[in-house]
């Protein structure tokens, strides 16, 4: 018995140790979770992108399911998702409010105006104070909140067709069942 | 050669570029040191392993500014640190607090120290144990 365990020991530590470092190596280190699940979306008032006059405030879109997409012009992956936006957009499942994050209006509005305009309203953040308000640190992200105006989920990093469908579409019709 | 001296000379006096922020520093040097050490408690989340202090990254000079903005309002290093973690979680803080999901991270060394010495104490018994029964070398 002693002989045995002797030998099996170590091999047992060794490949408990690969397990530990296997799984270290497929976690993403860029995702962090957000301590804001569950919590009220952190209120705001910004004033809107496309009309500068407009006051936008967390209660214009509370009330019913929304997704709150972090965005900016400048932000590469947000070019890559926006395609995917669209087609969402088109589906009219819920509103898609947009969070312009630390951008130039005028860039702003012409992404739009060339790759095309999914959001419902969009709120401008210039200095990106209600970003970190939020909890935001990269571009993009979209949150998920509930009919109470609790923020339910986040996404964090480029939405694709497939994670729509996948991820979000099962959350967003739950949510929807849920009583107001 | 006179040249490279003066180059080798020069590069004495290099500083390392300090990010540039637009807030002026505070006039009281009390509320400048802790401004500057609240900088060095928080992570970049976007360049993870620089604090916020060290980091280029936009967001650290967002990070900056509002602390920058909470210190200036009169609010205590732990309502600053509460602000963060409430935001961004635990991982914002650069050095990990101690509590249930982080004791085997602060407890680890120890632990591996103890069996360390539980081995070591063992082998020696054994050793010495063994040049017991062979007798005086």
């Amino acid at each position: 018995m002693g002989r045995y365990l002797k030998f099996a020991l170590p091999v047992v530590v060794l490949l408990a140790l690969i397990g530990l470092f296997a799984k270290g190596l497929f976690i993403n280190p860029t995702i962090v979770a957000s301590p804001l699940i569950d919590k009220p979306a952190p209120a705001f008032s910004l004033p809107g992108l496309k009309d500068p006059k407009q006051a936008l405030t967390q209660a214009t879109f509370h009330g019913q399911v929304y997704l709150l997409n972090v965005w900016g012009s400048w932000c590469v992956a947000c070019r890559d998702e926006h395609p995917a936006l669209m087609q969402f957009a088109a589906e009219h499942v819920l509103p898609i409010y947009g969070l312009d994050y630390k951008d130039e209006r005028s860039a702003a509005e012409d992404m739009l105006a060339k790759q095309g305009d999914p959001y419902t309203t969009i709120a401008y953040d210039a200095s990106g104070d209600v970003g970190i308000n939020w909890g935001v640190y990269g571009a993009p992200e979209t949150f998920l909140v509930d009919k109470q105006g609790v923020i339910r989920h986040k996404y964090i990093g480029p939405l694709s067709e497939s994670i729509i469908r996948d991820d979000l579409m099962p959350r967003i019709r739950a949510l929807e069942a849920e009583r107001p | 050669m006179r040249q490279l001296l003066i180059l080798c000379a020069a590069m004495l006096f290099f500083t390392p570029a300090l990010a540039i922020d637009s807030e002026a520093p505070f006039q009281d040097p009390v509320l400048e040191t802790r401004y500057e050490d609240l900088t060095h408690d928080f992570r970049c989340l976007v360049c993870q392993n620089e604090t916020v202090a060290d980091s280029d990254a936009d967001l650290a000079a967002d990070f900056r500014r509002q602390i920058h903005g909470m210190v200036a309002a009169g609010k205590s290093d732990a309502e600053i640190r509460a602000y963060m973690v409430a935001r961004y979680g635990d991982f914002v803080l650069y050095k990990p607090p101690v509590q249930t999901n982080t004791w085997l991270l602060w407890g680890g060394p120890f632990l591996f120290l103890v069996v360390g010495l539980g081995v070591a104490i063992q082998v020696l018994r054994r050793r010495a144990a063994a040049d017991a029964g062979h007798g005086a070398p």
